[in-house]
């Protein structure tokens, strides 16, 4: 008998090496309870006692597997006094990378009951739930494999025996109840269907009831909300305690709570009922599993529910997203552009039409300014400008002058690069910013760089070659480059598992892939060999990608965690964690200061890559999201999954304020147009759709924003937003890309 | 039976093929054992393909390979199948006596394979193209249309495959145009050749004289609308045209009467639809522009019969909400001509009243189904602007008399007759001289009045004599005055009802019903009340029960038959 992610590899990271210990060591911490003494100047105060125990429990942890630079840091952060453990073993091993640990939301609910399981069920907490505290997620990163928590301890809270026979009941009573009740309620309280449903059957399931749990299976999950049919599928096959374990789904439902937000009059409307009817049974499910976050005013609408629900957690707690997220743009540096007219009348003679005059002050002005909701230039510490980056900007800046406004009125030209003869074999595609470079991800491990410019891609010498140059000359770069390797395409050998993310570094001198077999390679375009592999995830890794600044990466995997990694550090510097299933897509915020994750819990995560907190949780999406495309302003960020749709959100609010139905299958592929009029989404049904965001955002605008509530009325108007439908010749479009002169790049495997 | 279906979700390992595969092993294991390992296999086959779904997505395909399988084997600590890599799908074999299935596992000579002198040679590089598909996002209308864009990437193969194909299609080797039709229908990789092939389809005009050339021209239209790989754009509108032209065009084919270019014309009306119903959302405003050139052909005298024919036959194909639209209004002026061919009995105007007979059936054919599928949307409430069923039907015997009314029976007592026997045809012809003497407006096709077989079908008569007593009271009124009204309604009914009724009509309809399965036409009814209740309560009803004319028994799998005017299924 196999079970799924029961710890069978040794991690082979850094943190992974405590993993051995860590249930002993737990065992054995006493939770330390010396009161909350001491305040950092401006510091969060350590909150409720049982908060500062937590964060004691993890400071012995830290102190006891030798960690101690992270103890220090956690330390300083949490604003303990020094002493508040006697320092045992300070011998630091130096293993410590500098981590400050990603976390959930930051809400310590479940703190105080994590704790007591601490103390008292080691294994249990040897593998620490992911709970959505930060207190789990520090745990989890530690542990740094995707185990699940203990099963038997995660189950338990199942093996109360409650009379099966009378589940059906129950369940209908609630039902008859819930249809009963006045119609502006009823939308509200069936949002309870569905969690019940599912942890009244796994009760039912753990406590060996097969025959009345696939009754009840039977009778009542038709009842349940179309856009659950993937999880129920899944539990459909459940009908066994011993098959509990490991599954997935299963543990992703018992250890997070499902989330819903209910009015005051419908919640209290439900728990007067309830009390009425004696009914335990489900008060307590509701207790124990469920999340109700009441608001006071009108209750929702079904479409209003609708929107929001379809994640494998319900929605979002509302306090998840009302951090504050600095969306605006960094402030460009000041390069000083060379205006060498005659390179451009020489262009005009050879009878290139030239779009536009260039305008140079409404460039500069736009630069000057400081954006209010704009990080501070130095929030987080980004790599200098190189000269051949302030060369490239200059490019940039050149090309922008020449860029086509697109509009309704004025759609992109469509250049699509297929890819023949690849046997179904591709499995990612980037190209560079500068539109030079293509390169795709092959099922057969290999990643391919093609020129698709007359530039060919040539490398650089060997060692005893280059020797041989003369240094001092001026066209050194170009001497150091071997004619005799020049060629169209250029193949990378190095991974053992197909490449399901690859992205360019935007200075185009490195390529990084992320691939089945757990690791990220970066390579380099210059000598087109490997030149780090980072390990750490362990499992597949869906995504990568570069920080528009470079330096930094982002990746996610199979293992619910994305990783940011620096690329001169062989181990991340943070560990997202908080996803309840595998990290499908990542992508960078324009101003590198946070990361966005979009996850097969059908729910996007904002993270903030300063101090590894998730500043938003998006939900809406009823099937695995698959791309994610920041607009170019930061405002905004766009989002497709396989259900078909493109949702856009708010992200200073933190609101769905769009939703573009249209496509027919995954969409594997977003982007913004370069000045962010346009949104290009491509997809498995072979088609390219080009969409009005200029319209979607401008029309939200003049709404006034619920932002309050965060109950949006979203109105159907995709067939206005619509600007095209383009189709391929039997070819998913799996990327898309604007040129700098705007003109939209897709590419994809032809399939016959 | 819920547990039934339950199980029937998923596939099932059975506790057979448990205990089967344990005996292979030389194990012995007993039922609940067997039934207990079956269940827990079925729960991890069905986790694993659940988890491999997951490297289907990411590896951005829709289909799950056994290599996505593997995967998931891998991650879950089990052992990998080697050996089933391959891309083509695999042969089933199953053994009869044994009840088996198997995958055929040939034995392979490996040192006939090691010393092979043909070695296979290498799948061709991946490679990157390049095209502007579209620009300034107009694609969809603008240059794809144009020929030159794929001129110029014609590659050799791709250039002698058009050649081949064009010469097999237009050839004079039947097997040879069949097979090449067949590629043509599921190649996928002649997008390119796409212009090429509708400008050889645009040919019909210069070959016109000639049958065969045509029919084998509208065939391979049909082959292309069906290749699911081609996208069609704003080719559709070429096509369309170069159908247009079989249908309507007074073919110089047709001068000669012994070709059969009404068959041709058949067969281009359906395949009209065909591409319309398929292709019809490519080009905007395609459905108006071809039922304004239809209508334009059917208002014009000028044009010969076998235009007109056409033109309804195009109709027809469109459905009945194209006939209503068109046809019926201009029927009363269409009629006045018509009426004029068939009633010159002159020799030398033979052939014309033969084509106009000809036209003729078609009308019937149209309005009979136009009928019939009001009827059977009557229920619903029908838009507003569309006259009330029985409205049209008076109007329509006005001018059909009998011939129409006797479309709407349910015998089967004919069921031999075929429409299709090239007898019928000849008596199409002949028959109207026999009828000269007859003075009657109303024209009767010409088999009416020879058979009529009347039996009343138990069903139908327990259902006329329930409605008898639910009105009984009412039901004893004079008849004469009855039987005036009704024939407003339904005039010249051959048969009345011994049985008096309620002021509702059981009108019957005959026809074959939708669906795979009916064997014959099986009846069905449709009962209506007409809209303004009577002042006087009919004390009969009509049931008509009058045997069909030129129906066949069997339903027909192709309607693309020559007798397409007289046969129809509902």
């Amino acid at each position: 008998m196999y079970i799924k992610y029961i710890k069978s590899e040794p991690p082979s990271d850094g943190f992974g090496n405590s993993n051995a210990n860590d249930g002993r060591l737990l065992s054995s911490s006493p939770g330390a309870g010396t009161g909350g003494t001491a305040t950092g100047n401006n510091k969060p105060a350590p909150g409720p006692p049982e908060e500062q125990q937590t964060l004691l429990a993890v400071l012995q942890f830290l102190k006891k597997s030798k960690l101690a630079e992270s103890a220090e840091i956690l330390r300083r952060e949490a604003g303990l006094p020094e002493d508040a453990l006697d320092p045992k073993g300070t011998d630091a091993s130096g293993s410590g990378p500098g981590l400050a640990a990603g976390s959930g939301q930051v809400d310590g609910v479940d703190a105080s009951s994590l704790l007591s399981r601490v103390t008292v069920s080691s294994s249990a907490a040897a593998q620490a739930p992911k709970k959505d505290s930060s207190l789990a997620a520090c745990f989890y990163s530690l542990s740094a494999s995707p185990d699940q928590p203990d099963v038997s301890v995660v189950l338990s809270a199942y093996s109360q025996q409650g009379d099966p026979s009378l589940y059906d009941a129950y369940y209908s009573g609630l039902k008859r109840f819930i249809e009963s009740v006045l119609d502006c309620h009823r939308a509200e309280l069936s949002q309870l269907f569905y969690p019940l449903f599912v942890h009244m059957y796994l009760e039912l399931v753990y406590n060996n009831n097969e025959s009345v749990a696939k009754a009840f299976f039977e009778k009542f999950s038709g009842d349940q909300e179309c856009y659950y049919e993937q999880d129920l599928r899944i539990l459909s096959s459940l009908t066994k305690k011993e098959h509990m374990k490991g599954n997935e789904t299963l543990l992703d439902f018992r250890t997070s709570k499902f989330v819903l937000r209910i009015s005051r009059d419908s919640y209290q409307l439900l728990k007067r009922h309830l009390q009425e009817r004696q009914n335990n049974q489900i008060w307590n499910i509701i207790q124990e599993h469920l999340y109700i976050d009441i608001f006071d005013g009108m209750p929702r609408s079904k479409s209003q529910i609708d929107a929001m629900s379809g994640s494998l957690a319900g929605e979002a707690r509302r306090e998840a997203n009302k951090a504050k997220v600095f969306y605006g743009l960094l402030k460009e540096p000041e390069i000083e552009l060379p205006l060498d007219d005659e390179d451009e009348e020489a262009e005009n003679e050879e009878g290139k039409p030239k779009k536009k005059k260039p305008k140079k002050d409404s460039m500069g002005s736009k630069s000057k300014k400081q954006d209010p909701n704009a990080p501070l230039q130095t929030r987080i510490p980004l790599p200098e400008l190189k000269d051949s980056d302030k060369l490239d900007k200059i490019m940039y800046m050149k090309e922008s002058t020449k860029r086509i406004r697109l509009g309704s009125d004025n759609l992109p030209s469509i250049c699509f690069y297929t890819f023949l003869n690849a046997y179904q074999g591709l499995t990612a595609v980037d190209v560079t910013d500068d539109s030079s470079l293509i390169a795709g991800g092959f099922a057969d491990s290999t990643v391919r760089v093609w020129s698709v410019t007359p530039k060919k891609l040539r490398k650089v010498k060997s060692a005893a070659d280059l020797n041989l140059i003369d240094k001092e000359s001026d066209d050194v770069l170009e001497r150091i480059m071997d004619e005799k390797t020049a060629s169209e395409l250029k193949i990378l050998y190095g991974h053992s598992g197909p490449v399901y993310g690859i992205s360019f570094s935007p200075d185009r001198n490195y390529l990084l892939s992320s691939s089945e077999d757990g690791t990220i390679r970066l390579w380099s375009l210059q000598t087109f060999t490997c030149l780090v592999g980072y390990k750490g995830h362990n499992y597949p890794v869906w995504d990568t990608q570069f920080s528009p600044y470079g330096y930094y990466f982002v990746s996610g995997g199979h293992d619910r965690v994305a990783r940011l990694w620096a690329t001169d550090h062989y181990q991340p510097l943070r560990i997202f964690a908080g996803h309840l299933a595998d990290i499908t897509c990542t992508r960078f915020h324009p101003n590198s200061n946070y990361v966005a994750t979009g996850s097969s819990d059908r729910t996007i995560r904002l993270w903030d890559v300063l101090n590894g907190n998730c500043v938003r949780i998006f939900t809406g999406h009823k099937g695995p999201i698959h791309a994610l495309a920041f607009s170019p302003n930061g405002k905004f960020l766009a989002s497709g999954a396989t259900d078909g749709r493109v949702l856009l959100w708010d992200i200073g609010h933190g609101l769905m304020v769009g939703e573009l139905k249209g496509h027919t299958d995954t969409i594997y592929s977003l982007r913004f147009s370069r000045d962010g009029e346009i949104l290009a989404s491509g997809s498995m049904d072979n088609t390219v759709r080009l969409w009005d965001a200029m319209k979607a955002f401008d029309d939200l605008e003049t709404d006034d924003f619920t932002a309050a509530t965060g109950h949006i009325h979203l109105q159907d108007n995709s067939q206005e937003l619509l600007l095209g439908t383009y189709m391929t010749k039997s070819t998913p479009v799996l990327h898309l890309h604007f040129t700098r002169r705007n003109l939209l790049l897709a590419a994809g495997a032809y399939n016959p | 039976m819920a547990a039934d279906r339950e199980e029937r979700r998923f596939a099932e390992v059975s506790r057979d093929s448990v205990k089967l595969m344990a005996e292979s092993a030389g194990l012995e294991l007993g039922d609940e054992v067997a039934a207990l390992l079956a269940e827990d296999v079925c729960y991890r086959l069905r986790e694993a393909a659940q988890s491999s779904a997951q490297f289907m997505r990411h590896a951005k395909r829709k289909k799950l390979t056994v290599d996505d399988f593997n995967k998931a084997l891998r991650w879950s600590n089990v052992e990998a199948i080697c050996g089933y890599g391959a891309q083509d799908a695999m042969l089933f074999r199953s053994v009869k006596e044994g009840e088996l299935f198997f995958v055929e596992d040939r034995d392979i000579n490996l040192i006939e394979l090691a010393l092979a002198t043909n070695i296979p040679k290498g799948c061709a590089e991946t490679m990157v193209r390049a095209n502007v598909a579209y620009l300034d996002g107009k694609g969809n209308v603008g240059p794809q249309g144009t020929v030159p864009a794929a001129v110029q990437s014609l590659s050799d193969d791709l250039l002698k495959y058009y050649q081949q194909i064009t010469r097999a299609i237009l050839g004079e080797d039947p097997h040879l145009m069949k097979v090449a039709l067949q590629d043509l229908q599921s190649n996928s990789k002649i997008a390119a050749l796409l212009p090429y092939f509708v400008y050889v389809i645009s040919g019909v005009k210069s070959v016109s004289h000639d049958l065969e050339q045509l029919n084998r021209l509208l065939h391979m239209v049909k082959s292309l609308v069906q290749n699911p790989y081609l996208y069609l754009g704003s080719y559709v509108r070429s096509l369309v045209s170069s159908v247009m032209y079989c249908i309507l065009e007074p073919l110089a084919a047709s001068i000669n009467p012994l070709n059969d270019h009404w068959t041709l014309r058949d067969y281009a009306a359906l395949l009209l639809s065909h591409i319309f119903w398929t292709h019809g959302d490519l080009v905007s405003g395609l459905y108006r522009q071809i039922l304004l050139s239809l209508q334009k052909v059917l208002s014009d005298p000028v044009r010969p019969l076998c235009s007109h024919y056409g033109a309804v036959v195009g109709l027809h194909a469109l459905g009945w909400k194209a006939v209503e639209r068109v046809l019926f209004p201009h029927l009363p002026a269409y009629w006045a001509n018509l009426q004029a061919v068939l009633d010159d009995y002159s020799v030398s105007n033979a052939q014309v009243k033969a084509d106009g007979h000809k036209v003729y059936g078609a009308i019937l054919v149209a309005v009979e189904r136009l009928l019939k599928m009001k009827a059977l949307s009557l229920p619903q409430p029908a838009e507003g602007c569309s006259i009330p069923l029985p409205a049209m039907y008076s109007e329509l015997y006005s001018f059909f008399g009998d011939s129409l009314a006797v479309r709407f029976s349910t015998e089967q007592s004919f069921g031999g007759f075929s429409p299709c026997t090239p007898s019928h045809f000849r008596e199409t012809r002949k028959e109207p001289l026999g009828h000269v003497s007859n003075p009657d407006t109303t024209r009767k096709m010409p088999q009416l009045t020879a058979n009529l077989n009347i039996t009343l079908r138990p069903q139908d008569q327990s259902l006329a004599r329930s409605s008898m007593q639910r009105s009984r009271a009412s039901s004893s009124r004079s008849g004469q005055r009855s039987i005036g009204l009704s024939r407003d309604v339904f005039p010249k009914a051959r048969f009345t009802s011994p049985h008096s009724g309620p002021p509702t009509f059981s009108f019957v309809i005959g026809g074959r019903q939708m669906g795979r399965r009916c064997q014959g036409r099986r009846p069905f009814q449709t009962i209506f009340v007409p809209t303004p209740p009577p002042p006087v309560v009919l004390p009969r009803v009509y049931t008509h029960k009058l045997p069909v004319i030129g129906r066949v028994c069997k339903p027909l799998r192709r309607w693309t038959r020559s007798h397409y005017s007289l046969h129809l299924p509902l």
